[in-house]
């Protein structure tokens, strides 16, 4: 008989440490902290200064607890925020040891000495941590009898920031994340003891593209937003999950309304997307809901030319039996980069189905052909599992190919920086000058030493093909073994371009990535509107592939068109020339095309154009029906994010009289005779899932030559050119706080070609073509001799529209 | 016959009783002296708002009878001291239900009830009392916002002194006259 052995205590795991806190024990990995350990335990230890995604700073003392170790107990209660987890320890939080308590008590007394009776004015009253935590773990009444620190308030630091100085506690979270997640330190502390403050450099406003999150984690009501400054309180508000419709970055967003309007936008909480930062215009650019050209009714062109409202049978009438009229001489299917995926999927298969057509291209920007066989042999059907934001840090490096990360896909530069700073990744950018974004995804940061910064890979617009088919050995080392290469939507505009990144991918093993500047981009990508694609991928040249979706669709075999369709520019030199009928436009800005001109000629002189759109437009003034459509917050739907991961969200708002593309077209396609069975988004997604991606092995990417740059003139530079992200965007509108923080437009060139055109820094040049000039200040920047660079569509500097030329092209400069 | 003045003892004794019925609407009898009737948002001395639209009597409200938006003062029109006033207020008065805690709630003391009970109405609309019905009116000194601060530089000179600064400056001191 066996005496049975005393019960043993489980061992504790490789890698942890056991310690006992409040009593309890627990094991904790090594190298946690103290506050996390206990949040995991369920005991909440006030707290300011601490956030997951900062250092640690120890700034404010509020999560003190008394730690005992080695069974000796520490002279003074400590900052469980700064201070990691250790073997042995003992801690005891505020509910278990009196010292601690009044620990806390003693700093939240001393927090509230010059904190303001600001609450019933403060925009923070209702939802704020010192509000809260004073309520709970504070004194119950004050002692403190003296005049407190008053400052003159509020000081905007920027348009869209404000600061109450006299409401901070110090915590500085702000300038932590300023210099740690957005490496834009613009905002500091000054000053020293009592008048310690936060602040800006006089003549630097906090111009930032992610200011806003220092708004949302404020944990006082110090930083404001101007926007929904005094707008309402936070038990009036209904919050409803969303995803940005801004950029492709899929960042989760919280929508709150209030009355059926939405008076704000905070970032959600998503470790795998976007972590909890968006930046500025996904946060404040949403009042494009309520501008004044919101289009709420449908509307027909009458007998005298007018556009009059009208109802939606009789609109939907007209459409369909123009439409009709046209079905012979063909429709055109044009969309924009404002689509949800089930909207998208309608019109691909509007487009299939209702037209009989394959001319249907979401791409409304410059594109290419070359960039369709890339989008089918490499982008379309991937998804997170191929490459997504945490392969993206993980990376050792990671090359962006026509893609300003910061100004396109700001979310992505995030990531890019975080990797950078966290796990010296190596971030090159095949560009043109060091813009903010290649300095500060730099490894050696903070160094002004061009020579200690090697991320920046310059070529002149239209040799990057070139370039990259010769990178120096360092970079093809570095992407060699789980290197990522991202390329954006601007590759179409340097022939070659995508080529050269499949074979470099090829060559490399690098994961290959598309992020495009647009939501809605990937997801129409994938729904098949696209020339050649039909949904999930499919070839529409495949007849394996097209007898698929006839099944599915429950057409007779042979009905799908079997030639690859038009792209955006053919559609609409057909439609200048007659040789295409009529169109069916939803969401594009002819301005955003490679040549304008030629776009507006497509659309003034086709014989029938059905509009689907927000807002008053170039399109719907030329349009004989205008149907309205809903926004995000009055529509249900998702998002293909650039990883490829579907992102849903539901409708913030009542659909107000409004409807989704999908059901439109919907409509419209039962008013000519064809059932698409799109109602809603609920029944496209479902759908689209059914028909899930087709199994044919992906085609051959492109293999383009690399083309050559074109040679400026005497007189002349080549032009480099792209979009910042606060700018003239259509959704962009009626923010004048947002629009306040936008990057100023100026004229790029380096300082030699500067001198031989005769530019000087500061002085007004003017870059002109045969269509029209620029005329803005000079800015000196190390882009290549002979290059000048313009943003794409800021104020005055409107290069589509208003040069007829774009990246890569020559262009004259003049003082 | 007995039985017949006994059946009647009761209304023959109460005839030689005090009436207590109250002759309404002819006499308009007061309300005791804190009798939770007809809300008023008071002024500060020199007409300015009160109330800074803070929301939280609102918040307080257990019948959700308040409604209130906020509103940024600007320097060309001002209707409180500082920086926040009340754009929007109205009170339903279907749904109040008197109970007082609004005016425990207001902050700025610019909530008050009044004793004014006639509220009554044949629709809906007309029982949701919007800021301009609300208002106290404007006694003699005030002026109607907006306009700006009268009384000093800033919102702590009306909070911290305002009674005096108003009594130093007689033009705007309605409140004392009203107590002599
Ligand atoms: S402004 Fe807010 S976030 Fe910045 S230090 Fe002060 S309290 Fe902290
Ligand atoms: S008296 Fe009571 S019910 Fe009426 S508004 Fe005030 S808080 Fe609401
Ligand atoms: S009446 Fe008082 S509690 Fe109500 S919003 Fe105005 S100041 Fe705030
Ligand atoms: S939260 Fe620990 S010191 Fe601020």
């Amino acid at each position: 008989m066996t005496i049975a052995p005393e019960e043993k205590k489980a061992l504790v795991p490789d890698g942890y440490v056991r310690l006992t806190i409040d009593g309890r024990e627990v094991d904790a990995p090594k190298g946690e902290l103290l506050i996390r350990t206990c949040e995991r335990l369920g005991i909440i230890v006030p707290r300011f200064c601490d956030h997951p995604l900062l250092d640690p700073a120890g700034a404010c003392r509020q999560c003190l607890v008394e730690v005992e170790m080695g069974g000796r107990p520490m002279p003074k209660p400590q900052a469980s925020c700064t201070m990691t987890v250790a073997d042995g320890m003992v801690v005891k939080t505020q509910h278990t040891s009196p010292v601690a308590d009044k620990a806390q008590q003693g700093v939240m007394e001393l927090l509230l000495i010059n904190h303001p009776l600001d609450c019933p004015i403060c925009d923070k009253g209702g939802e704020c941590p010192l509000q809260n935590q004073a309520m709970a773990h504070g004194r119950t009444d004050s002692r403190f009898v003296d005049v407190k620190r008053t400052f003159p308030k509020p000081l905007p630091i920027s348009t869209q920031v404000l600061l109450d100085r006299e409401r901070c506690v110090l915590c500085q979270r702000c300038t932590r994340f300023s210099e740690q997640i957005a490496g834009d330190p613009f905002i500091d502390l000054l000053e020293r003891g009592a008048h310690q403050q936060i602040g800006v450099a006089q003549d630097k406003p906090f111009q930032s593209y992610f200011s806003g999150n220092t708004i949302q984690i404020c944990p006082v009501g110090a930083l404001t937003s101007a926007q929904y400054r005094f707008r309402s309180r936070p038990f009036d508000l209904v919050s409803t999950m969303g995803v940005d419709e801004h950029t492709a970055s899929g960042a989760a967003l919280r929508i709150d309304t209030r009355r059926g309007v939405v008076l704000r936008r905070l970032s959600g909480n998503d470790p795998e997307v976007n972590e909890e930062w968006i930046d500025d215009k996904s946060r404040f650019a949403f009042r494009y809901l309520t501008s004044k050209g919101r289009i709420t009714r449908p509307m027909v062109r009458g007998a005298d030319g007018q556009l009059a409202e009208t109802s939606w049978t009789e609109a939907l009438r007209v459409a369909a039996e123009g439409l009709l009229a046209a079905r012979a001489g063909g429709i055109g299917v044009l969309t924009g980069g404002r689509l949800t995926v089930e909207d998208a999927y309608a019109y691909a298969k509007f487009a299939r189905v209702a037209a009989g057509t394959n001319d249907v291209d979401f791409r409304a920007r410059p594109h290419s052909d070359e960039e369709l066989d890339f989008l089918a042999s490499h982008v379309v059907g991937t998804g997170p599992e191929h490459l997504s934001y945490s392969r993206l840090e993980a990376a050792p490096a990671v090359l962006c190919v026509a893609l300003e990360p910061e100004e396109e896909a700001p979310v992505v530069f995030l990531r890019l920086r975080k990797a950078a700073l966290k796990t010296a990744q190596k971030v090159f950018h095949l560009g043109q000058w060091s813009t903010p974004a290649v300095l500060r995804t730099a490894v050696e940061l903070g160094s002004a030493e061009p020579a200690a910064r090697d991320n920046l890979i310059p070529a002149v617009p239209g040799a990057e093909a070139a370039v990259l088919a010769d990178l120096p050995a360092h970079v093809v080392e570095a992407l060699t073994g789980g290197g990522v290469i991202l390329v954006g939507e601007r590759a179409a505009e340097v022939p070659g371009l995508y080529s050269a990144v499949a074979a470099l991918g090829a060559r490399t093993g690098a994961a290959v990535g598309w992020v495009p500047r647009r939501a809605g981009d990937r997801g129409a990508l994938d729904a098949g509107a696209v020339p050649n694609l039909l949904p999930g991928g499919r070839l529409v040249t495949d007849a394996a592939a097209r007898a698929e979706v006839e099944s599915a669709w429950g057409l007779a075999e042979g009905t799908l068109p079997t030639a690859r369709g038009r792209d955006t520019d053919e559609i609409l030199a057909a439609a200048a020339m007659g040789d295409i009928a009529a169109l069916v436009v939803g969401g594009l800005d002819p301005n955003d095309l490679a040549d304008p001109a030629a776009a507006l000629a497509g659309l003034r002189e086709i014989g029938f154009l059905v509009s689907l759109e927000l807002h008053t437009s170039a399109v719907t003034e030329l349009a004989d029906v205008v149907l309205p459509v809903a926004p995000d917050a009055h529509r249900s739907g998702s998002y293909l994010n650039w990883e490829g991961r579907r992102r849903e969200f539901g409708a913030a708002l009542e659909a107000g009289g409004v409807l989704p593309d999908c059901r439109v077209l919907d409509t419209l396609a039962v008013e000519m005779d064809v059932d698409l069975f799109t109602q809603t988004p609920a029944a496209a997604a479902g759908e689209l899932a059914r028909l899930g991606s087709g199994n044919a092995a992906a085609p051959a990417a492109p293999a383009l030559a690399p083309s050559e740059p074109l040679r400026p003139g005497f007189g002349q530079a080549v032009l480099a050119s792209w979009r910042q992200l606060i700018d003239d965007a259509s959704l962009a509108i009626d923010e004048p706080a947002l629009a306040g923080t936008a990057r100023p437009a100026v004229v790029r060139i380096n300082a030699a070609t500067a001198e031989r055109l005769g530019l000087a820094e500061g002085a007004d040049a003017t870059v002109r073509t045969e269509r029209g000039s620029i005329t803005l200040p000079v800015a000196l920047a190390d882009l290549p001799d002979g290059v000048v660079w313009l943003p794409g569509k800021s104020g005055e500097s409107q290069v589509r529209t208003v040069l007829g030329a774009g990246h890569g092209d020559l262009v004259g400069v003049t003082a | 016959m007995f039985e017949f003045f006994k059946g009647f003892g009761v209304t023959f004794s109460t005839m030689f009783k005090k009436v207590v019925t109250e002759e309404y609407p002819e006499n308009f009898p007061p309300a005791a002296p804190r009798y939770h009737g007809r809300h008023q948002l008071n002024r500060h001395p020199d007409g300015l708002e009160k109330c800074v639209g803070c929301e939280l009597c609102a918040w307080a409200c257990p019948a959700d009878a308040i409604y209130v938006e906020g509103g940024d003062n600007t320097e060309e029109a001002r209707f409180s001291p500082g920086e926040r006033f009340g754009a929007i207020y109205q009170i339903n008065y279907l749904r109040c239900i008197g109970c007082g805690l609004c005016i425990e709630a207001c902050p700025t003391r610019s909530l008050t009830m009044t004793n004014f009970y006639e509220m009554a109405d044949d629709n809906r609309q007309d029982l949701i009392y919007t800021k301009e019905q609300l208002l106290a009116p404007l006694l003699p000194g005030m002026e109607q916002p907006p306009h700006p601060m009268r009384l000093g530089e800033s919102e702590q000179d009306y909070y911290v002194q305002g009674p005096t600064l108003a009594r130093a400056n007689p033009k705007t001191d309605p409140v004392g006259e009203q107590v002599k």
